[in-house]
């Protein structure tokens, strides 16, 4: 069976363009554009990643991150977070709030494959 | 029979148990312990009980079996006093303690203008009329030693062998001064109380009052067999019937009364050591209840004593001599203890009271003159207080114990009378000094002194007898010969009782000089600024420095200058000083060089006058005149004056404070809004980008991919390149219009020409239908003004709608309404509108409606709001409909030049 | 001072009076201690003047009374001290 990515990207365009690049690589992809249900849905999908955005309607990705995190079920599920705010403050943020990984948008894609693979190695 | 060894074995052990408990008083009060036991008023009102002095203790008894109930004018007298706290203690204690009086002398001379003269006539008068008291102190316990001593009960001779009488006074003298000095000063402070004398003479309350209280039911229940044949038994007795002289009755009771509020030991436990005014208003019944107690027993014991005992014997000791003859030794210690409480506790205050009066009135005033001599003293005045203190003392007991020896006594009450008609003379200067403004020093002088020499001459001298003191060709043809001065019979009116012959010519003279001298003179600045005090002292507060502080010296002043200079200055000018003069430590002599020095260094900060009153006040006890006084308000004038100034200029300072804080507040924003502003900005630049770079690195790499696909991506890079390039437009558009350097093209034209550019331009290749709804004839008005920017904001509003309506058949509603010189045009959708809590911030830049995908960069409605400003008309969102609207407000005339500068400026900030 | 309001409430009306009694005890007190003035002084016959068990009765019971009362008048007038 294949792995199973939930994407949470409010800009389509970037939701299409990473869905197109996962799902090459193998993985069965799960988009969502906004903040408000992310925590339930990734909930119910329990997947093997997680794709974050920062800047996302409802919200913010470090809240989503945060209560993933005080979940112990979650506690170690790999999440992945994109932002176009590159900011070290930012990083910061998402590090202290137990983020995998932290990347700035805009990315390479070869890049971005890479990191999920890191992730999600055995 | 108690053998005399005994006997002086309790008094010793008792005594010793004062002296543990006085120790342990005066370390708890050190430590702040025990103050609901050192500051209760029960022991306030059982350290009133010196009052009752072994004349009391035996002498009332004697008195009874001489004169019936007379003895108990003795204490109506204090009870009335008492009773009535409201009318005269009430205001002598609170005067006594806000201005920290240290005894009557000090009370007196500084109602009067602090004057040292009063002070010392009074010391001298209270030494001459309580040393006999002491004297009498002395001679009871004596007595009642020898009582034990002697063969046959009752009937004393001095010459006992085995024991020495003046040898034992002597040793008695000599604890009590001990006692005295060790107790009395302690404490370095002249103002402190003394809480362990307190706290003995109310143990010494509690024993006599039980010993007195023990004899007498022993008397009544024991002897006379119950309280009927007690009674029966008084009215068969010598002393049956009341045969009392009206005239006693009255003079004594007011004679007793005086001198309850004069009597400088009274004065020292009612005013000085009290603790709390509120304890006043308990011992004005609970003392009154004391005195009832002391002398309930009194006339049961005189009748049963005159029965029992032989004839003969002295009926001042029956108290002792009762049980003894009745074998009831334990009794007779008891009583004996209680006699001795009596005695004591009367000597120890009434000694320290004394003491503080001769050290601060009399000795320190002649140590300070030698000291302004120049001899050569060395030491701290603190010591020099202490060591004064301890000498008046020893000199107090020691005259109390040559009256003894020299006089050989008489009868205990009279010359308690004596001492009372002494003492009783402070009271017109006292009471006038509190009540009446117009009391002078020179009334009050020559009022205690023609009291005091008619004291002296009608009742004291007197009682050494005819051909004593005093001639008896005196006593018969009166002072130099002199009819009308003959010492119990004055201005030839004779047949009085001597007694109240001298207490109501030496009281009445005295308040009558008092009075009309008072009436006749005129009081100095200070006597005045004092007498203001005390007479509405019930109004003013504030501690004022006593006569005793007034020559304490270098200290006083030390606190005086901590106070002005501030501390660490002072002690620091204080310890150049000392080391001038070649002395080591912190405090210097007050010789004249230094107390000018320091003038001089208060000066510059009080001004010179109020230095030189305050540090005259200080060292010299000088009065300050009126010359000074309006020196000083002269002086604090222009201080004022200066501190007005100076209160101004530090308004300013803090205005200026003020306005620095909020532009580095404003500061502070703008920074914070520009790192989000460049955040933002990073951001939606980064978004695109992200699209664009994936995208084409797909393509790049893409091998196998179909056609559409790739129109597919290829489209949405070309979509974002576009929307990257609007918003690097908008935001060069945004940064120029803010700062205020577009240039407006003024054109004229119709309104509706506009609105058809925009809604055409905005329509173009929209993906949904909107329609739209005007009214042509409302936008035929001309106008001038930027033509393309206006139609730039309408674009975009129409824009918006067509983007953001959410109507199933979405449409716009453009109408348009004149005011004044005013168009106002609303752009109204039938969309949902935007939520109330989002209005606030839609005209913020990078603002975008949540949840709606959207391809602006948030900047459109911030453009809109800064273009509507230069135009000189503003874009607002209306709520309060159904539907969203916009309401642009623009002037059919543009602004002025001025107008638009100021504008401008505005947008440069 | 304010002037006084012209009627007071009830409780301070009667904290008023009890403290005019706290000002005339020792007036009463004076004035019952002055009755013996007033009694006879026997010169001639010691049997006609006032028993002693009599005059003791009434000095110590005016005693008693008055203390009684100064006692009472404290106990009501507690709270507040400092009234003038």
């Amino acid at each position: 069976m294949s792995k199973h990515v939930v994407l949470v990207e409010d800009e389509l365009n970037i939701a299409e363009a990473i869905r197109f690049l996962l799902s090459q690589d193998g993985w069965r992809v799960e988009t969502l554009a906004n903040g408000d249900t992310a925590v339930d849905v990734i909930r119910k999908a329990s997947p093997d990643l997680v794709l974050l955005d920062v800047m996302l309607p409802g919200k913010s990705g470090f809240e989503i991150l945060h209560e993933l995190r005080s979940d112990p079920a979650f506690a170690a599920l790999p999440v992945m977070m994109l932002t176009a705010r590159g900011q070290a403050r930012d990083r910061e943020m998402a590090e202290k709030a137990g983020v995998s990984k932290f990347m700035t948008k805009p990315f390479s894609n070869t890049e971005m494959l890479n990191a999920v693979r890191e992730l999600t190695a055995p | 029979m108690v053998s005399l060894n005994q006997l002086v074995a309790v008094c010793l052990l008792y005594v010793a148990g004062l002296f543990v408990v006085a120790f342990l008083a005066e370390r708890a009060a050190t430590r702040g312990q025990a103050g609901w036991l050192l500051r209760s008023p029960l022991v306030y009102t059982l350290s009133l009980s010196i009052y009752c002095t072994a004349w009391t203790f035996y002498g009332a008894v004697g008195y009874a079996a001489r004169s019936g109930l007379e003895y108990v004018t003795i204490y109506l007298g204090p009870s009335l006093v008492m009773i009535g706290w409201w009318w005269v203690l009430r205001r002598l204690v609170h005067i006594g303690r806000t201005q920290r009086v240290t005894s009557v002398a000090d009370l007196i001379s500084s109602r009067y203008g602090k004057s040292n003269t009063l002070a010392i006539v009074v010391t001298v008068m209270s030494v001459i009329g309580v040393t006999p008291y002491i004297a009498l102190q002395l001679q009871s316990v004596v007595l009642s030693l020898s009582i034990f001593a002697a063969p046959d009960v009752g009937l004393i001779t001095t010459d006992i062998p085995a024991f020495n009488a003046p040898q034992a006074a002597f040793w008695v003298a000599t604890g009590l001064a001990l006692f005295t000095v060790l107790f009395g000063t302690r404490n370095l402070n002249v103002n402190d109380r003394h809480p362990g004398v307190v706290i003995a003479v109310a143990v010494e309350a509690v024993v006599k009052l039980f010993a007195l209280i023990a004899v007498g039911v022993f008397v009544v229940w024991g002897l006379a067999g119950g309280l009927s044949e007690t009674m029966a038994r008084l009215d068969a007795s010598d002393i049956g019937t009341w045969q009392v002289q009206g005239g006693r009755w009255v003079a004594l009771t007011m004679l007793s009364a005086a001198a309850f509020l004069c009597l400088p030991r009274m004065f020292q436990v009612m005013v000085v050591e009290n603790d709390d005014e509120r304890h006043l208003q308990i011992a004005a019944w609970a003392f009154p209840l004391y005195l009832m107690l002391m002398s309930l027993f009194v006339v049961p014991i005189a009748v049963v004593g005159l029965d029992l005992l032989p004839a003969g014997s002295d009926p001042d000791l029956f108290v002792l001599s009762l049980p003894l003859s009745q074998g009831q030794n334990g009794l007779a210690m008891l009583a004996f203890l209680g006699g001795f409480s009596s005695a004591t506790s009367m000597v120890i205050v009434a000694t320290l009271a004394l003491s503080t009066m001769v050290s601060n009135h009399i000795v320190m005033p002649v140590w300070l003159s030698v000291q302004g001599e120049g001899a050569s003293q060395s030491g701290d005045v603190r010591h020099v207080i202490i060591l004064s203190r301890r000498l008046s003392i020893l000199l107090i007991i020691a005259l109390g114990f040559l009256y003894y020896r020299t006089s050989g006594g008489g009868a205990l009450a009279a010359i308690g009378t004596i001492s009372f008609g002494g003492v009783a003379q402070f009271l017109p200067a006292m009471l006038g000094g509190l009540f009446w403004r117009g009391a002078t020093r020179t009334g009050a002088l020559f009022g205690l002194g023609t009291g005091f020499a008619l004291w002296v001459f009608t009742m004291l001298l007197p009682s050494f007898g005819q051909g004593g003191a005093l001639s008896v060709a005196t006593f018969e043809q009166g002072l130099f010969g002199l009819g009308w001065l003959r010492p119990q019979a004055l201005f030839g009116i004779g047949g009085l009782d001597p007694t109240v012959h001298a207490v109501v010519w030496s009281l009445s003279l005295n308040t009558a000089v008092f009075v009309v001298v008072s009436l006749f003179t005129f009081p100095s600045p200070i006597e005045r600024l004092q007498g203001a005090q005390f007479v509405t002292v019930q109004d003013t507060a504030g501690p004022a420095r006593s006569w005793a502080a007034s020559v304490a010296g270098s200290e006083d002043l030390m606190i005086m200058a901590q106070r002005i200079l501030g501390a660490p200055e002072a002690q620091a000018f204080f310890q150049a000083e000392a080391r001038a003069q070649g002395r080591l430590g912190d405090f210097p002599e007050p010789t004249p060089t230094f107390v000018q020095a320091l003038e001089r260094e208060l000066a510059a900060s009080v001004g010179a006058a109020t230095a030189h009153a305050m540090v005259g006040q200080i060292v010299g006890g000088t009065s300050v005149s009126v010359q000074d006084l309006l020196a000083v308000a002269d002086e604090s004038a222009q201080m004022l004056e200066y501190s007005s100034q100076l209160e101004a200029k530090s308004n300013e300072l803090s205005a200026t404070a003020a306005e620095l804080r909020r532009a580095n507040e404003k500061l502070t924003q703008l920074s914070a809004q520009k790192d989000a502003f460049l955040s933002q900005i990073s951001h939606e630049l980064r978004t695109p980008m992200t699209s664009i770079r994936s995208f084409s690195e797909i393509l790049r790499d893409a091998t196998d991919m179909t056609g559409p696909d790739k129109t597919c991506y290829a489209s949405i890079i070309h979509t974002e390149t576009i929307r990257l390039t609007r918003l690097l437009d908008d935001l060069l558009d945004l940064s120029v219009l803010e700062n205020g350097q577009v240039s407006l093209h003024k054109r004229t034209s119709a309104l509706s020409d506009v609105l058809d550019l925009a809604v055409t331009t905005a329509l173009a290749g929209a993906a949904r239908p909107l329609r739209i709804h005007r009214n042509r004839a409302d936008e035929s008005v001309q106008l001038t003004t930027d033509l393309d920017r206006l139609a730039q904001v309408f674009i975009n509003l129409v824009a918006n709608a067509q983007k953001y309506c959410d109507a199933p058949d979405p449409a716009l509603v453009i109408a348009v309404t004149q005011r004044d010189d005013m168009l106002e045009i609303d752009f109204v959708d039938n969309g949902r509108g935007i939520d109330a809590e989002a209005q606030s911030v839609i005209f913020e830049k990078f603002y975008r409606i949540s949840g709606v995908a959207g391809v602006g960069a948030g900047l459109g409605l911030s453009i809109c709001r800064e273009i509507m400003t230069r135009l000189g008309g503003s874009i607002a969102y209306v709520s309060g409909r159904d539907e969203g609207a916009f309401r642009v407000l623009v002037p059919l005339q543009h602004v002025t030049d001025e107008m638009r500068q100021e504008a401008a400026i505005e947008g440069a900030i | 001072m304010a002037r006084d309001p012209v009627f007071l409430e009830r409780k301070s009306y009667r904290r008023r009076r009890l403290l005019d009694a706290v000002r005339l005890l020792p007036l009463l007190g004076l004035a019952l201690w002055m009755v013996p003035l007033m009694w006879a002084v026997p010169t001639t016959q010691p049997s006609e003047g006032v028993p002693m068990s009599a005059a003791l009765y009434y000095v110590f019971g005016i005693w008693g009374g008055v203390l009684l009362a100064g006692w009472a008048l404290w106990r009501r007038t507690r709270p507040d001290q400092d009234q003038s």
